[in-house]
C-alpha cells in the first residue's frame, strides 16, 4: 500500500494553471540563485487532488472515531471553530496590519487572555508561545529572571517528578538550569518526604522552582498538592504547573488559586484547536502578579480610553460578519469575565500590543498562532461558563467509566479515581511475551487509534488512555469490547497480536531501524 | 514480571547500573533488568575519557525505542576508558549487558560509595519489588 510521492507522478511540463502570456520583458534568474536539486512536482490539478485525497484516506483522525491518545486530549474539534477562523475579516488580516486596522483581532486576543486567566485563576496571560513546550520554556525563563532580579541568581535547580512529561526536564536544560528529579510514592503521588528532604537540605538555596503536572501524568490528582506548593514556596522556589492535563480541571480547580505562580495552557488540547498534522499548537502562559512583568510579549492591552466603559463589540471594533446585525445571541460567559455588555455610546477603547515591563522577550514572530486563538475563543464562547464545567465533568466521567470497565481485564496499577485519563499495564501474567505495543497495534485492526505507549515511564508496559468528553457511552463500550477481545486473543492466539496490525496500510514498522537510520529524504525526491 | 540475570561478582545501584571493581578501576554498565525494561537500545552517548566525575554524577545517557535514560556513576573519579564500539552497535548492550556491553571504566578516587550499593541478591529482590 505504499503510495508514490507527488514527485513520482505527473510528467515534465505538466501544470495545474495556465498563466497568461507574459507582457513584460522576460528575464532569466541568475544561474547562481537556481538550485537544481529542488525539483518541483509537475502535475495537473486533478492529480494533486487525487494524490492527497488518497493519502487522507490512509489517515486516522478524530473525525473517524475514538482517539484515546493519553496526555494529548484528542477531543473532537467543533466545526464552528473552523467557521470562525475562516471569517474573511480574520483570515485575510495581514499580520503587519497596524493596530487601527486590526482592532477586532486585538479585542478577541484580549478577551481570550482574560478568559484563560479567569479559567485558571491567573493575573495575566500571554498568548504568544507557539506550543506547550515553548510555553514551558517561557515559564522557566520567567522564573529564572525573577530570581536573578532579586539577587538570587544562584537558584539553578528545578524539581521535576519522575512521572513528568519529557518536555519538563528538556525545558529546564534549555533554560540553562538543572533538573533535580523526585520520586513518586506508591499511590502515584509525588513523594513528599523526598520533596521535603530536597527543600530543607543543602540544596535549599539553589531551588528555583518546581515543574509539576496536575493531575499527574498517571491521570491522578496530586492529593498533597497544597503541601507540595507550600514546601517549595517556603524554600524560595516558584511553582510551575504543566497545564497539559487541564481538561480534568477546567472550572473545577484554579491552579492560580492553589498557589501556582505560572502555567501553560495547551489550546490544542484543552481548547479544541486542531492537533494533528502539525496543528499548529498554541501554548499560552498564565502568571500571577509576581511574574506578570516578565511575560513574553507582545500582549494585548487597552492603550487608550481604558477607563471608559467598553461598548458591545457590535458594530464597533469587530470586523466582518460578527459585527453585522445584532450582537451574538449567546450571552458572554459570566464566570469567564466577558464584559461585552453595556451598549455604551462612548468611543471604543483602543487596543494595542504592549511588551510587559521586564518581559523575557518574544517567543515567536508576530503574535503567536492567531488562528488558534480564534478557535479557542470560539470554543469557550460557544460553551460558556456552565458548558466548560460540563466538559471537565464528562472528561473525568468518561475516563473513570473506561477505567472501571477495563480493570476487569487489565492491570490498573493505581486503582483510585482518576482525572481525565488513566494508566493500564499492557501485559498479562498468563500470556507470554505480549507487550503494550502489541496490544496497541492490534487495536488498529479494531479501528481505533492506539493509546499512548510506554509513558509514564514509571509504569511497566504503560498504556495511557484518555477518552475525552466528546465520546458517547456507546463509543466507549465499543472500545471496551475491543480491549476485552484483544485480551482474550493474547491468550488464545498471541501471534495475532505480535503480527498486528493486519489491516493497516502498512504492517508492523521496524522502530529500531527507524531510530537508528535517520533517512529523512525519499530517494525519488532527489535529483533525477 | 520478566526474567533477568544478575552476576554475583558485581555491585548494583538503584538506578540499574552495575559496578565491577578491579583494584582502583571500576567498570560500569547497565543491568540485564535495565536493558530488558528499556527494550531495543538505539543510541548511547558517554562523557569523554579524561572527564572527572563526582559520586552520583551522570556519565552519559542511553536511548531505546521506549525511553531515554541518564547513566549514573556511584563512584567519584576520572573516566579512563569509554566503550566507543557501542556508539555504532548500541544493540550490544541488549545482547551482552554484563560483558561486551560495558560502558565506561573509571579510575576511582575513593570507593566508599560502593559499600552502599546492593549485592546480586539484594538487587534481585529490589527488581522483584518493582
Amino acid at each position: 500500500m505504499l503510495q508514490p510521492l507527488i514527485y513520482d507522478i505527473g510528467s515534465p511540463g505538466r501544470m495545474g494553471v495556465n498563466l497568461p502570456e507574459c507582457d513584460v520583458p522576460k528575464v532569466e534568474l541568475p544561474a547562481a540563485l537556481l538550485r537544481q536539486e529542488l525539483a518541483l512536482p509537475e502535475v495537473g490539478e486533478v492529480q494533486v487532488v487525487r494524490h492527497f485525497v488518497k493519502l487522507s484516506k490512509l489517515n486516522y483522525s478524530i473525525d473517524q472515531g475514538l482517539y484515546p491518545l493519553g496526555s494529548c486530549t484528542m477531543k473532537y474539534n467543533p466545526k464552528i471553530n473552523e467557521d470562525a477562523a475562516r471569517l474573511p475579516g480574520f483570515a485575510q488580516l495581514h499580520p503587519l496590519t497596524d493596530e487601527s486596522g486590526s482592532q477586532g483581532a486585538l479585542f478577541l486576543m484580549r478577551e481570550l487572555q482574560k478568559w484563560l486567566g479567569e479559567i485558571s485563576g491567573f493575573e495575566a496571560v500571554s498568548l504568544s508561545p507557539a506550543a506547550g513546550a515553548q510555553g514551558e520554556f517561557a515559564g522557566i525563563l520567567m522564573i529564572r529572571q525573577y530570581h536573578i532580579d532579586r539577587g538570587e541568581g544562584q537558584r539553578d535547580l528545578i524539581l521535576v517528578p519522575n512521572s513528568a512529561h519529557g518536555t519538563n526536564p528538556a525545558t529546564v536544560t534549555m533554560a540553562g538550569m538543572h533538573v533535580h528529579e523526585l520520586p513518586s510514592d506508591d499511590q502515584g503521588n509525588l513523594d513528599t518526604s523526598a520533596l521535603r528532604a530536597a527543600c530543607e537540605g543543602e540544596l535549599r538555596d539553589r531551588i528555583a522552582g518546581m515543574m509539576i503536572t496536575v493531575p499527574s501524568t498517571l491521570g491522578l490528582f496530586e492529593t498533597t498538592i497544597r503541601e507540595v506548593i507550600a514546601t517549595v514556596h517556603e524554600a524560595g522556589g516558584l511553582m510551575y504547573m504543566d497545564g497539559a492535563n487541564m481538561n480534568a480541571l477546567m472550572a473545577a480547580v484554579k491552579p492560580g488559586a492553589l498557589g501556582f505562580d505560572v502555567m501553560h495552557y495547551n489550546l490544542h488540547k484543552t481548547f479544541s484547536t486542531p492537533h494533528g498534522g502539525g496543528g499548529p499548537g498554541s501554548g499560552a502562559v498564565g502568571v500571577n502578579e509576581k511574574l506578570a512583568p516578565y511575560l513574553p510579549g507582545p500582549i494585548v492591552e487597552i492603550v487608550e480610553g481604558g477607563d471608559l466603559p467598553r461598548p458591545t463589540p457590535s458594530p464597533g471594533p469587530f470586523p466582518s460578519e460578527l459585527g453585522k446585525g445584532s450582537p451574538p445571541t449567546i450571552s458572554p460567559p459570566s464566570l469567564l469575565g466577558g464584559d461585552t455588555g453595556g451598549g455604551e455610546t462612548t468611543e471604543p477603547p483602543l487596543y494595542g500590543f504592549v511588551m510587559p515591563e521586564k518581559s523575557i522577550g518574544r517567543m515567536k514572530a508576530f503574535h503567536g498562532n492567531f488562528g488558534m486563538h480564534l478557535r479557542a475563543y470560539a470554543y469557550i464562547r460557544v460553551y460558556g461558563d456552565s458548558g466548560i464545567r460540563d466538559v471537565t465533568r464528562f472528561a473525568v466521567l468518561n475516563a473513570n467509566y473506561l477505567r472501571a470497565k477495563l480493570m476487569e481485564t487489565y492491570i490498573v496499577p493505581y486503582p483510585r479515581y482518576c482525572g481525565h485519563e488513566f494508566v493500564l499495564e499492557g501485559h498479562f501474567e498468563d500470556a507470554d511475551d505480549i507487550h503494550a505495543l502489541d496490544i496497541s497495534k492490534r487495536l488498529m485492526d479494531y479501528g481505533f487509534h492506539p493509546p499512548t505507549n510506554y509513558f509514564p515511564l514509571i509504569v511497566p508496559e504503560a498504556l495511557l488512555i484518555e477518552p475525552t468528553e466528546t465520546e458517547t457511552k456507546a463509543d466507549l463500550d465499543e472500545f471496551v469490547e475491543a480491549m476485552e477481545s484483544i485480551a482474550e486473543e493474547a491468550r488464545r492466539d498471541p501471534e495475532l497480536l505480535r503480527k498486528a496490525p493486519l489491516t493497516a496500510p502498512v504492517r508492523r514498522l521496524d522502530e529500531v531501524r527507524a531510530a537508528k537510520e535517520l533517512v529523512l529524504c525519499c530517494a525519488p525526491a532527489l535529483p533525477r | 514480571m520478566g526474567e533477568w540475570k544478575t552476576r554475583a561478582d558485581l555491585r548494583y545501584a538503584e538506578t540499574d547500573e552495575w559496578f565491577a571493581v578491579d583494584g582502583d578501576v571500576v567498570t560500569i554498565g547497565i543491568t540485564d533488568y535495565a536493558q530488558d525494561q528499556l527494550n531495543d537500545i538505539v543510541y548511547v552517548e558517554f562523557r569523554d575519557a579524561g572527564d572527572a566525575l563526582k559520586a552520583g554524577e551522570s556519565f552519559g545517557e542511553v536511548e531505546s525505542v521506549k525511553a531515554a535514560s541518564e547513566l549514573y556513576s556511584a563512584v567519584a573519579g576520572e573516566i579512563i576508558e569509554v566503550n566507543t564500539a557501542l556508539e555504532d552497535s548500541p544493540e550490544t548492550v541488549n545482547a551482552d549487558p554484563f560483558g561486551a556491553g560495558w560502558m565506561v571504566k573509571i579510575q576511582a578516587s575513593e570507593q566508599s560509595a560502593l559499600a552502599g550499593l546492593m549485592d546480586a541478591a539484594a538487587y534481585d529482590a529490589y527488581c522483584d519489588s518493582r
